[in-house]
């Protein structure tokens, strides 16, 4: 190890106020100064052999643009990270650094680790708002065409990819935005979709045809696409977008939200902003629960909290150990006054006469033997049953496999879940020529691990449209 | 793409649109729909797809300018895009020689009717349309199911045109003098819907309704447009929007209906405010 000894403590980030923030859409941390990110650079030892690196599902080169950082060259900082990650504004926002790459920062064992992901995003936002974004090289046409379907950041990453290689990419997205998760899901808090639009106009000057609007599966089939509309090969990046409801007596009434319904609202259709900039309406509760512990869970507690809640109510069945949610989510939530109601789980929702949710039946949980997640699983205790009273709900216990592609695909292998099975490696289905990655093959991940999926794929992609593993051939990686 | 080539006012406040958009002028089928957007900040609206010209590319859509975001689509006019048009969505009406099928549309509903009832034709059905509106001048489409059903009846509730009261009294009164009717089709407004469908169920008489709940996305994604039928859940959008009518919770379907009802009415004053702030300025 390195001798320097370690005297600059890990920087904290400026955010919005707690008390500030609830009343606004803006984005919470306010990123790194100049000051702050050199501070916090001159940490990294530069190991030699970086075990933060293994903890990144795409390998981002961590050392190596945090060098770059310490010696102030901020935009090369985030060249060396597009190397191998096309979205490190978004990433250095949403990714779980502290279960990747920072849990296994040498640092982490003594004290705090690198804040590896408050430099990924300090560098993106450096390059973007010096206006020194590079559009990436692309290599001359090489006449193949691929589809890509949907446009989260798998479809994003295999897109990009692919069109730096030479290939002609149309991206076809059911909404009418493209960014999947990213644009209808993950708030404006969190994730200023200014950002995510200047990546995707970089797509578009690097040639890739972007199609909103566009429901695969309705509109043309994959069959279709391959045939009729001459596409050479396809990468499927659907998503996991199926919402999954409790089955509890009253879970229809009026009030009671997926939180796929809820956060589309807020977000895609901007319902906070209803009645000025937009038409799409939404319920603002003032006693409102949310179900689940994870990601989707504390946005829309937050979201529902800045749509002027009194009071947010989060229940989860399991212990606060098992929240699945990014650390910094659930301490943000907490700061903001969201309740945790743990170990809690509604069994019943009740309405008035009208049909509107009044409350929810709860009921208590305690934590038995671990189940095949390797959590301990939540056991109902007998008889702890109580009534909350709530005028909205919203339910974030996970989303399924969407069968629009796969009920209009008949040779496409899918599991007994009706997720894609797709090869790890490359992606490639039951079909020559279709590819899958992202949450449509693993059930809900991660931005990043969705990324990674979809760079397999080109790669494999890429392979498989000139025939061979040619040589001489620049890879996806170049 | 997307553009309006044609515009009618078919009834009062009642219109028909052609949109060029060749893709789905060539894939859609009877019974499915499209999501459209007038404008950035939009809703998204979905309207059942009446025809469609694969020719001219064009595909067919008649409303009710009666919301906030159905006025707006009203005031575009030919030569106008709309933002977006998704589709088509939901599944094709299930298609099958019945014999004697009987086709009932309500309201400006009576359009998303035409096209199921030309593809009952095709599959040799012999067709009796029934059609209702609250005064004459609404009825629509009289003609073209005209020239398709074997006998066309029309009720107005003010006794207008045709005969007085709903189309249920009208259905009633054919099944009295012996019409021996294998199959219903219903689409209009949902109590009307609900009415057919009890009627119907105590003749035993298969009965499709094609519901209208509340929608986002229109792909499955947001779980908006949850109806139950036969007690369970299912996603209109993906798995209808036809359903069988003897099984579907219209009580639960109104309800939800109205779950906006006083955030329109804010849409629409806030709409009225400003145009009478426009005018106000001139
Ligand atoms: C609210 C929320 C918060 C999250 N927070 C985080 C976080 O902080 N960190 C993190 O790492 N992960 C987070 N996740 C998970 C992460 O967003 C997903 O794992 C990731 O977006 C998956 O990417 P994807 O490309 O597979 O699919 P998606 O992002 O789901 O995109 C799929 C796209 O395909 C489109 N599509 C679907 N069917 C069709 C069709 N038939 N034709 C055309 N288009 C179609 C969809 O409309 C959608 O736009 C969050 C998820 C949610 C819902
Ligand atoms: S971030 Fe941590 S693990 Fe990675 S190189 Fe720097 S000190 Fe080593
Ligand atoms: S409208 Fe969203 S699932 Fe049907």
């Amino acid at each position: 190890m390195s001798p320097k000894t370690e005297t600059v403590p890990r920087q904290a980030m400026r955010e919005q106020p707690p008390q500030e923030r609830v009343g606004n859409f803006n984005e919470v941390p306010l990123g790194y100064t100049e000051q702050q990110a050199l501070a916090e650079a001159s940490r990294c030892l530069q190991c030699k052999k970086p075990k933060c690196i293994e903890g990144c599902p795409v390998a981002v080169d961590i050392p190596g643009f945090i060098a770059l950082v310490q010696e102030g060259k901020f935009a090369e900082g985030a060249r060396k990270i597009k190397e191998t990650n096309v979205l490190p504004a978004v990433c250095g926002r949403v990714c779980p650094q502290e279960t990747q790459c920072e849990v296994l920062c040498v640092l982490a064992k003594k004290s705090d680790p690198v804040a590896v992901g408050r430099l990924e995003r300090f560098v993106a936002d450096w390059e973007r708002e010096h206006n020194v974004v590079e559009r990436p090289h692309t290599a001359p046409p090489t006449g193949k065409r691929v589809a890509m379907i949907g446009s989260g950041p798998a479809g994003l990453t295999c897109a990009a990819d692919l069109a730096k290689l030479g290939h002609e990419v149309t991206v076809f997205e059911a909404l009418h935005e493209m960014g999947g998760v990213l644009v209808y899901g993950i708030p404006e808090f969190r994730l200023p979709k200014k950002i995510l639009r200047e990546e995707i106009d970089t797509l578009r000057e690097m040639g890739v045809k972007l199609e909103t609007s566009a429901v695969i599966g309705k509109l043309a089939t994959i069959e279709e696409l391959m045939t009729e509309e001459g596409f050479d090969a396809v990468f499927i990046g659907t998503g996991a977008g199926l919402p999954h409801f409790m089955g509890v007596p009253g879970e229809n009434l009026m009030g009671v939200y997926s939180a796929n319904e809820f956060l589309t609202r807020s977000n895609l259709m901007r319902a906070y902003s209803f009645g000025e900039k937009a038409d799409t309406p939404i319920a603002r509760g003032k006693r409102v629960m949310v179900i689940g512990g994870g990601n989707v869970a504390m946005d829309s507690a937050r979201t529902a909290l800045r749509l002027g809640a009194d009071k947010v109510i989060l229940a989860y069945r399991r212990s606060r150990d098992e929240m699945p949610a990014r650390a910094e989510e659930i301490h943000h939530a907490e700061e903001e006054g969201i309740e945790f109601h743990l170990l809690t789980v509604p069994v019943e929702l009740r309405g008035d006469e009208r049909g509107w949710v009044t409350s929810a039946i709860m009921q208590k949980m305690e934590l038995g033997e671990p189940d095949d997640s390797g959590r301990r699983r939540p056991v109902p205790v007998e008889g702890s049953e109580y009534e909350e009273p709530i005028d909205v709900a919203i339910i974030a216990i996970g989303a399924g496999a969407n069968p629009l592609i796969s009920s209009t695909t008949p040779d496409l292998e899918t599991n007994r879940r009706g997720y894609i099975v797709s090869d790890p490696e490359t992606g490639a289905t039951s079909i020559p020529g279709v590819y899958a990655g992202g949450d449509i093959v693993t059930g809900s991940a991660t931005v990043i691990e969705a990324m990674g999926a979809g760079r397999r794929a080109a790669a494999a992609i890429h392979q498989y449209l000139l025939g061979t593993k040619a040589e001489g051939q620049p890879t996806a990686d170049a | 793409m997307n553009e309006i080539i044609a515009k009618e006012e078919i009834a009062p406040s009642t219109y028909g649109y052609d949109i060029y958009h060749p893709r789905i002028a060539k894939k859609r089928k009877a019974g499915q729909f499209v999501i459209i957007r007038t404008h950035d900040g939009g809703e998204r609206v979905p309207l059942t797809i009446v025809g469609s010209d694969v020719q001219a590319g064009t595909v067919t859509l008649i409303f009710q300018a009666v919301g906030h975001s159905t006025k707006e689509l009203a005031q575009l006019g030919v030569g106008d895009r709309l933002l977006d048009m998704a589709g088509p969505l939901g599944k094709a009406t299930h298609i099958e020689n019945y014999g004697k099928a009987c086709v009932m549309g309500g309201g400006y509903g009576t359009a998303p009717v035409l096209p199921i009832a030309d593809a009952l034709k095709e599959a040799g059905n012999d067709l009796i349309g029934i059609i209702g509106a609250r005064t004459k001048e609404l009825v629509i489409l009289e003609k073209e199911l005209g020239a398709i059903c074997s006998r066309l009846e029309v009720a107005t509730d003010d006794g207008s045109y045709g005969h007085q009261g709903f189309v249920t009294d009208v259905l009633q009164k054919l099944i009295d003098e012996g019409e021996k009717i294998a199959f219903v089709l219903a689409v209009g407004p949902t109590p009307m819907m609900r009415a057919v469908s009890n009627l119907t169920k105590t003749y035993g008489t298969p009965t499709m309704v094609s519901l209208n709940p509340i929608m986002v996305d229109g792909t499955g994604m947001c779980g908006g447009c949850r109806v139950e039928v036969g007690g369970e859940t299912k996603f209109a959008c993906v798995d209808g929007p036809e359903f069988d009518g003897h099984e579907v919770n219209f009580d639960l379907l109104m309800k939800r209906q109205g779950t906006y009802k006083a955030e329109e009415q804010q849409a629409s004053d806030h709409a009225a405010h400003c145009r009478v702030g426009l005018e106000a300025a001139r």
